[in-house]
């Protein structure tokens, strides 16, 4: 796309995008220190994690604050107000995926024990796959590629179905050892967590493809989250 | 010829117009002013009762083609034509067709106001007694009383009718305007930058205005503010360099114009 005649225009938009750029930096880095803070029970990453979760929420404020003016002093049109538009939704799912990235870090200082194996690998298995998810969308909005976004879209289906299994496999240890069940609670919200944050990356994926092409797409989810159905002892 | 006849641009909005008729029909219409070819091989299909905007650049050929629907290029010596522009299926170029007649069905707002030197009730009036709407004195008093009431400028003008239209402020005289077309009863209303020389306020009465008049009328308006045209139109026509690029909806074409000198222009980057 060729340049404004009005350069600071430009600038406005150019700066919008960088601003999203350190925003989804931090929101990885937050993801990945939640992931390891609560599978390895390090309470000291959790505490930096949740500490950190104030740079995104004034990064948002900024971008939203940017956006705003852009609108106001610019009216812009087409591909610049889908631009603006996404810009600001972004803005608000990478800073809800930093909020669930919190809360993820929290619940480490809720667990006493070490946690089983088989949970801590597949709740790591989850988090890595949110992770790549997010880092992929991420790519994805910065270079403008709806097909890199829409595989992202297609992949939530699969985060949704690792979600199922620790589901529950979480829901057999608490029916194994009534003593299980905090620390099961806790790793329940954590898991809840990593798949809402793969809700978010869809959304940013959808955003992607309407910023590119104009029009929202029309398809349904791959949604595969089944937990709401499930029963004890199914 | 070598050239390659463009299709006929009919709007591609059907979700606007599923209950609108056409009302204007332009086929394969040249412009040359001299040797300046000033709209090309132009075909496009204009709805009754919307508002249609024409936008581009200056010198895109829009306000030329705009003059053309009411013959107003006939005054320009230089001027020449081909191609048919019809109303309601009737070519307004054929020899048979009274040019006084047909200006009475296109009526035309311009830039600047233009009231003529007279009171505010014969810049009304004058029209519908030439055309000879009006056979008495009172029918005469109700069309200028109705079409100042259309126009939204009655109220303010009521208790002076007598003075002159030229005392009023600029947005009320563009309204006196409006009100001078709409007396003679037309069928299609033209605008060309009717908003240009007014401050916010005005503007935003005289769009308000045309809000209200395209459940009556046919109005094609042409404008450098595309905020404006986003506002107050239905449908956008997108003129460059002579040739019509793109026709349609108007939501679809400030979020998601299909031709790149459409969105180039529109978001104001180097064509």
């Amino acid at each position: 796309m060729s340049d404004h005649i009005a350069k600071a225009y430009d600038q406005d938009i150019a700066a919008l995008k960088t601003q999203l750029a350190e925003m989804g930096g931090i929101a990885e880095e937050q993801l990945a220190n939640a992931i390891q803070a609560l599978s390895r029970r390090d309470v000291i990453l959790a505490d930096q994690v949740i500490r950190n979760d104030d740079k995104l929420d004034e990064l948002e404020r900024r971008i939203e604050e940017k956006a705003i003016l852009t609108i106001a002093k610019r009216q812009p049109m087409a591909l610049d107000l889908r631009e603006i538009m996404v810009a600001i939704r972004v803005a608000s799912d990478i800073e809800r995926i930093g909020d669930l990235a919190k809360n993820t870090a929290k619940r480490t200082h809720a667990i006493s024990e070490a946690l089983p194996r088989k949970l801590a690998s597949g709740l790591t298995r989850m988090g890595a796959m949110a992770q790549a998810q997010l880092k992929q969308v991420l790519d994805a909005y910065a270079e403008r590629d709806s097909i890199k976004g829409r595989a992202v879209w297609h992949a939530d289906g699969d985060l949704d179905a690792l979600y199922n299994s620790i589901f529950r496999e979480l829901l057999t240890y608490m029916m194994e050892d009534p003593r299980n069940i905090g620390m099961c609670t806790h790793l329940l919200f954590g898991a809840k967590n990593l798949e809402r944050i793969g809700d978010h990356t869809t959304n940013i994926a959808e955003n992607i493809h309407y910023l590119i092409h104009g029009e929202t797409i029309l398809e349904a989810r791959p949604k595969k989250d089944v937990t709401s159905m499930m029963q004890l002892g199914t | 010829m070598d050239h390659i006849q463009p299709p006929i641009i009919t709007p591609t909005a059907p979700r606007v117009l599923s209950d609108k008729t056409m009302r204007i029909a332009a086929r394969d219409v040249n412009i040359y002013y001299g040797d300046k070819h000033a709209i090309k091989h132009l075909s496009i299909d204009i709805p009754d009762k919307a508002v249609s905007a024409f936008i581009g650049p200056s010198g895109c050929g829009k306000s030329t083609f705009l003059r053309a629907i009411n013959r107003m290029n006939d005054t320009i010596p230089s001027c020449r034509m081909t191609g048919e522009i019809e109303m309601d299926g009737k070519n307004i170029y054929d020899p048979a067709v009274d040019v006084v007649q047909l200006r009475s069905h296109v009526g035309m707002v311009f830039q600047k106001p233009n009231p003529f030197p007279k009171s505010i009730y014969e810049n009304v009036a004058y029209g519908p007694r030439i055309h000879g709407l009006a056979r008495t004195k009172s029918d005469l008093d109700d069309i200028v009383e109705k079409s100042l009431k259309k126009a939204g400028l009655f109220e303010e003008v009521k208790d002076r009718l007598a003075h002159p239209g030229t005392g009023l402020s600029g947005g009320q005289q563009q309204r006196l305007c409006i009100a001078r077309a709409i007396a003679v009863n037309p069928e299609v209303i033209l605008m060309d930058e009717p908003c240009s020389a007014l401050d916010p306020i005005a503007t935003a009465r005289i769009e308000e205005l045309i809000d209200n008049l395209r459940q009556n009328y046919c109005i094609i308006i042409v404008t450098h503010s595309m905020q404006q045209a986003a506002r107050v139109s239905q449908l956008t026509a997108f003129f460059h360099l002579g040739n019509l690029v793109e026709y349609g909806d108007t939501d679809v074409m400030f979020t998601k114009p299909q031709d790149k000198r459409t969105q180039d222009y529109i978001t104001g980057r180097f064509g």
